[in-house]
């Protein structure tokens, strides 16, 4: 009986547990072997050690992809910011709160392509945001927002955020739903201030919403690659080009998959680097604060 | 001190001026804040609308004279639009449909029977969002062609459907189920099978919904992955043939702007009227 009981749960459990074997336990782990071999999908893969890795290491679009990534992380501590001030806004029970809500959400369940190609035209020489811009005197002459190497980082910058505040906002709403509301009526009774209660009770409560969404938002942001995809193709002169996007070029175009796999653990070490700093740095507060 | 009292009302009504003031700059912020959010899109119908011009051009035209539905006319007879749809629509369905099954099938065990291996299981599963996944989507693609499934619907949905979020989503709805529904069940000589198509699955639904409106957004906008596998642009969803449309008749902003819009749609309209769920999925995900 326990055993016909056991049978049963594995046939229930089978099905995904085919699928996550092979579409994401196997090729981790072999893909992160892979690295250590040259590989071109026609011949058989041949060991090159680490080969792969002292390449990268004078590899001069490894680098630019590498900086590129690195700045782009500036994208976090913006977006987390405006996302936790724009929670505290939508907080407040205003009539219509629920159309603003949505209205900030809309970005995030649009599809990249459609945000980016909208983008696209915003930023043109003659699109809106220069028209914007020119009328209310900012600038002086159209700005070429994603053609001039030195700004179009930027401006792409601009558009994950864009896109990703409304989702972050959910977030941040939702951990402060969970803070039950006396901490704040008896810091408020204590003669706290407004001020005095968002930075020394709210905020410091949020802490484990602030870490969930700013480890979240920085694996994202180091993987960033169909904004640029869609909007500059990593141009202009590699300004754009990340390491997601140099790996997808040497998987897919180049078909390098060893030499992609050499650049996808580089981005991997950097990813889970930055998330131990990011836990190290957030990991108190919560309600075990107090 | 003597003041005090007839000076009362001055610094109520002052306060309540005050007051007004604060809610009245509140909404200009959330409103400022909206219009740069929603007021793109705003455009890009407005575009698609239009008799002429572009999406370029001083001053950006908001309320197009005359409107017309020329443009969509235009993209759905000219472009292979309703082919990138039905593409589409196939397979955000099929990805729905085997997620939630999958997911249903996985969650149950997990909940609610007791086995050997049960916990290291589920925090495999579980674990297995740490892992970095970009590095697979390397050899996924050679999986697929040693499956020969490059340039298949198939190749696009399968590596989504064993859904971590959806696997611990329903274990928790399955955990919830009072035991006596179960036993009762028992009593009546129900087998597994039946105890999980009959009691148990009706008893999730909610949670089914609300994956199914996650897994919807998620298949309808994915991007990278097709971009990958599939190679003929007669099999290509509407997110990789609009993108394509876009290089091939830069020049007709109208039409592609027509095009953005029914893609957009959808998401937009399921976004608007199942918003609670929708707001409950990302929840559930975050706290995960």
């Amino acid at each position: 009986m326990a055993a016909r009981r056991a049978l049963a749960a594995y046939l229930f459990l089978l099905p995904a547990l085919a699928l996550l074997g092979v579409f994401t336990f196997y090729p981790v782990v072999f893909g992160t072997a892979l690295s250590l071999f040259d590989y071109d999908v026609i011949s058989p893969p041949r060991f090159v050690g680490a080969a792969h890795f002292r390449e990268l290491w004078t590899d001069r679009y490894f680098w630019i992809a590498l900086r590129n990534s690195l700045v782009y992380l500036a994208v976090v501590p913006a977006l987390q910011l405006g996302a936790i001030v724009l929670a505290l806004w939508v907080r407040r029970p205003l009539r219509g709160i629920g159309w603003f809500r949505a209205a900030y959400y809309l970005p995030v369940v649009t599809s990249m392509v459609v945000a980016g190609l909208l983008w696209r035209w915003l930023y043109d020489e003659s699109g809106l945001v220069n028209y914007v811009l020119l009328r209310l005197r900012m600038i002086h002459a159209p700005v070429h927002w994603l053609s001039d190497p030195s700004l179009a980082l930027y401006a792409v910058m601009a558009v994950t955020l864009w896109k990703g505040l409304g989702y972050y906002m959910v977030i941040y709403l939702a951990g402060l739903e969970a803070i039950p509301p006396v901490y704040e009526e008896a810091a408020a009774l204590d003669g706290a201030g407004a001020a005095a209660r968002l930075f020394r009770v709210t905020i410091p409560l949020l802490r484990p919403s602030i870490l969930l969404a700013s480890t979240l938002s920085a694996i994202a942001a180091l993987r960033v690659f169909e904004e640029m995809y869609v909007m500059t193709g990593g141009g202009p002169v590699y300004s754009t080009y990340t390491l997601f996007y140099y790996m997808f070029d040497q998987a897919f175009n180049a078909l390098h998959l060893g030499y992609a796999a050499a650049v996808g653990v580089v981005l991997a070490a950097v990813t889970i680097g930055l998330s131990v700093v990011n836990f190290r740095l957030l990991r108190q507060g919560g309600l075990s604060y107090y | 001190m003597a003041g005090y009292p007839a000076r009362a009302p001055a610094r109520a009504a002052r306060r309540r001026t005050a007051h007004a003031a604060a809610t009245a700059a509140h909404y200009a912020g959330l409103g400022a804040l909206a219009i740069v959010t929603a007021f793109p899109f705003l455009w890009l119908l407005a575009t698609s609308l239009r008799a002429t011009g572009s999406v370029f051009g001083f001053p950006p035209v908001l309320i197009p004279r005359p409107a017309t539905l020329a443009n969509f006319a235009g993209v759905w007879q000219t472009m292979p639009i309703g082919r990138f749809a039905l593409n589409t629509v196939y397979i955000t369905g099929m990805g729905i449909a085997l997620t939630l099954l999958t997911s249903a099938l996985a969650g149950y065990p997990l909940a609610r029977m007791r086995f050997p291996g049960r916990d290291v299981i589920f925090y495999a599963i579980v674990g297995s969002l740490m892992l970095p996944q970009h590095v697979g989507l390397i050899l996924n693609f050679v999986t697929m062609m040693r499956l020969h499934l490059v340039d298949t619907y198939a190749a696009v949905y399968l590596p989504g459907v064993a859904s971590v979020f959806g696997i611990f989503l329903l274990r928790q709805a399955y955990l919830v189920i009072p035991q006596e529904i179960e036993d009762a069940a028992r009593i009546d000589g129900a087998g597994e099978l039946r105890l999980w198509a009959q009691v148990m699955l009706p008893l999730v639904a909610p949670a089914l919904a609300t994956l199914a409106i996650v897994e919807f957004t998620a298949y309808w906008n994915s991007f990278l992955w097709p971009l990958i596998v599939l190679k003929s642009p007669d099999r290509y969803p509407l997110a990789v043939g609009l993108l394509y449309l876009s290089g091939l008749f830069a020049h007709n902003t109208r039409y592609i702007a027509a095009g953005a819009v029914l893609m957009t749609l959808p998401v937009i309209v399921v976004f608007v009227a199942l918003q609670r769920y929708f707001l409950r999925g990302i929840t559930l995900g975050a706290v995960k």
